[in-house]
């Protein structure tokens, strides 16, 4: 589809950018720009202004960094949840996976990522050190790490655990019911659960 | 476990076939280029999910062909088992077992143990310990899951920190305290192949004797001899202590993917002191090594394929060779060879049962006279 050739330079842009989607090749791009066009323009209007008020109006928690519409999560601002149990996860999609298990009370921590040097990624361009204050304010009791179970993914626990390993909070990590090298995205919710409410001791899993 | 019937269309130079097997010898006879070797490349493809000697797929397509296909149709456990492997140019390969798609190829790998000896396998000896580690994983991994995992999971981290490295001129106070957390994860992970690999090599060592000394007529003293840095001390360390060295060098130079297995023939390396035959004698020793052990891990005989082995043995190594698959451990054989009379000649002493098919010019026929 290189060399084709638009009839219009409107369509062309367009399909740029919906090519720049993950996952979305030129030939789907060129699809989803006609589809477009027969679209009513109210309905094209909407779905454009749904996208930019979702990038100009979404909030990150300022307690947990999970995505929220105000400025604290509607987890965190839950006062019948554990504020004193965290669970660090790479992602939003993992706390989404982990509430659809509904075997999990306590509170989030979303780090953003994982370190991996080859992406790019140290620990300076996640939330690791906001982690870390809360753990010293003395705020938690228990930190579970549910990070994948992959080198990169166990690095990232291991580098915060020495950070934290001072301070009065257990260390927790899920058990790995979740297979060795799997991510935590793909992991079903029965083995999620269930790794969930066997989490062990960090310092004897390693 | 033997492969009953095969046909394939348009695998390397290969057009067409259907053959029929026997769960005993099967002899290919033909001129050099004919297409002996693909035959046996097929085979190992259906066992493996790839070409032993080419690692690009498309490559494999008969030329000006825009597919292949190879089939077979095993005895197994008692039961008849259909093995589909095809590749059309532009596409996935597919893989299917009794006509249902494998989801993962390392589902299929190790269901249908084989072993393929050929002249390449001389890389084992003369080449860097790159081909001695690849033996060791190749092997471990076939019976021990935990084992590759262990070593894609090193592997992953390696290039981590060696990226760490290359980005650590630039700003090193940004990533120095990065290095304890790698270090310490690749020392365990290490720690754990490294212990692996020495059972296993400790092992290996008297059954490679056992198969060395029996195909050289014994009278060579031969020994493996495991290196690896884990031997030096607690890795970790290692690691701390060679950080600045690494840094200047942007890899890592400790760990076990530097390990070596040395081959000793009488206390010298058989890398410089052997003779062609003895270099031959010593991975065809490895091999049958690593063929016991399949056996004994998956309680029946892996398919065994000689290609071209018979040619630079001299006749007395040669002899012991046949004498030993000969024996009952061994099942179903694949032997290529150049000359069909001297090929006759060998496998009538073994007592079992033979077919011999000619190869010529990308064309296989099973031959008339032994029908
Ligand atoms: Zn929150």
């Amino acid at each position: 589809m290189s060399q084709v050739q638009y009839p219009s330079v409107l369509l062309e842009n367009a399909v740029n950018e919906f090519a720049r989607l993950p996952g979305i090749g030129r030939k789907t791009a060129m699809r989803l720009a006609l589809f477009v066009l027969r679209e009513k323009q109210e309905d094209v209007q909407r779905f454009a202004a749904a996208l930019t008020t979702l990038r100009e109006e979404i909030h990150y928690c300022e307690q947990c960094f999970n995505l929220s519409d105000a400025s604290v999560c509607s987890i965190c601002a839950n006062a019948r949840r554990d504020h004193t149990l965290v669970c660090v996860v790479e992602t939003v999609r993992d706390v989404m996976a982990i509430e659809n298990t509904q075997q999990y009370n306590g509170v989030y921590h979303v780090l953003g990522g994982v370190i991996s040097p080859m992406d790019g990624i140290g620990p300076d361009d996640l939330t690791i050190q906001p982690l870390v204050d809360k753990v010293n304010s003395g705020a938690v009791k228990e930190v579970v790490f549910a990070l994948s179970a992959t080198m990169e993914g166990d690095t990232t626990n291991f580098f915060i655990y020495r950070k934290i390993a001072e301070a009065p909070v257990k260390v927790t990590t899920i058990a790995r019911g979740v297979a060795v090298g799997d991510e935590l995205e793909y992991a079903d919710e029965i083995t999620l659960g269930r790794s969930l409410v066997n989490r062990q001791p960090f310092d004897q899993a390693m | 476990m033997y492969i009953k019937h095969l046909s394939l269309l348009n695998y390397k130079n290969l057009q067409e076939a259907e053959l029929s097997f026997k769960n005993g010898i099967n002899c290919l006879v033909g001129k050099n280029g004919a297409g002996k070797t693909n035959l046996l490349d097929a085979l190992y493809y259906l066992s493996f999910c790839k070409s032993y000697f080419n690692a690009i797929d498309s490559q494999l397509v008969r030329h000006d062909q825009e597919f292949f296909m190879i089939q077979g149709r095993y005895h197994y456990q008692g039961q008849e088992e259909e093995i589909y492997a095809g590749l059309k140019k532009g596409q996935k390969k597919q893989f299917k077992r009794n006509k249902k798609e494998y989801q993962r190829l390392s589902e299929h790998i190790g269901l249908l143990p084989l072993v393929l000896i050929s002249p390449g396998d001389e890389r084992l000896i003369t080449e860097g310990s790159d081909q001695r580690r690849k033996y060791l994983d190749g092997v471990l991994s076939q019976f021990d899951r935990w084992y590759l995992t262990a070593v894609l999971r090193y592997n992953r981290g390696l290039s981590q920190r060696n990226t760490l490295l290359k980005s650590a001129g630039r700003n090193w106070s940004s990533v120095a305290g990065q290095f304890e957390v790698w270090d310490s994860l690749l020392a365990q992970t290490g720690l754990h192949i490294f212990e692996a690999r020495t059972r296993f090599i400790t092992e290996l060592e008297p059954v490679f004797q056992k198969f060395h000394r029996f195909i050289s007529g014994g009278g060579e003293e031969v020994q493996m001899v495991y290196h690896s840095h884990h031997q030096r001390g607690a890795l970790e360390e290692l690691l701390r202590d060679s950080l600045e060295r690494d840094a200047a060098l942007g890899y890592t130079t400790r760990g076990i993917h530097r390990d070596d297995l040395e081959l000793l023939l009488d206390g010298h390396p058989v890398r410089k002191v052997g003779s062609q035959g003895q270099k031959k004698t010593f991975f065809l020793a490895l091999k049958l090594a690593q063929f016991e052990f399949l056996s004994k891990h998956f309680g029946y005989a892996p398919i065994l394929l000689l290609d071209d082995m018979f040619d630079k043995l001299d006749d007395e190594r040669a002899e012991r060779l046949i004498e030993l698959v000969g024996r009952p451990e061994f099942e179903q054989i694949f032997i290529t060879h150049t000359q069909k009379e001297r090929l006759m000649e060998i496998v009538q002493k073994t007592g079992k049962s033979y077919d011999f098919f000619v190869v010529n010019n990308g064309e296989i026929q099973p031959h008339e006279e032994t029908l």
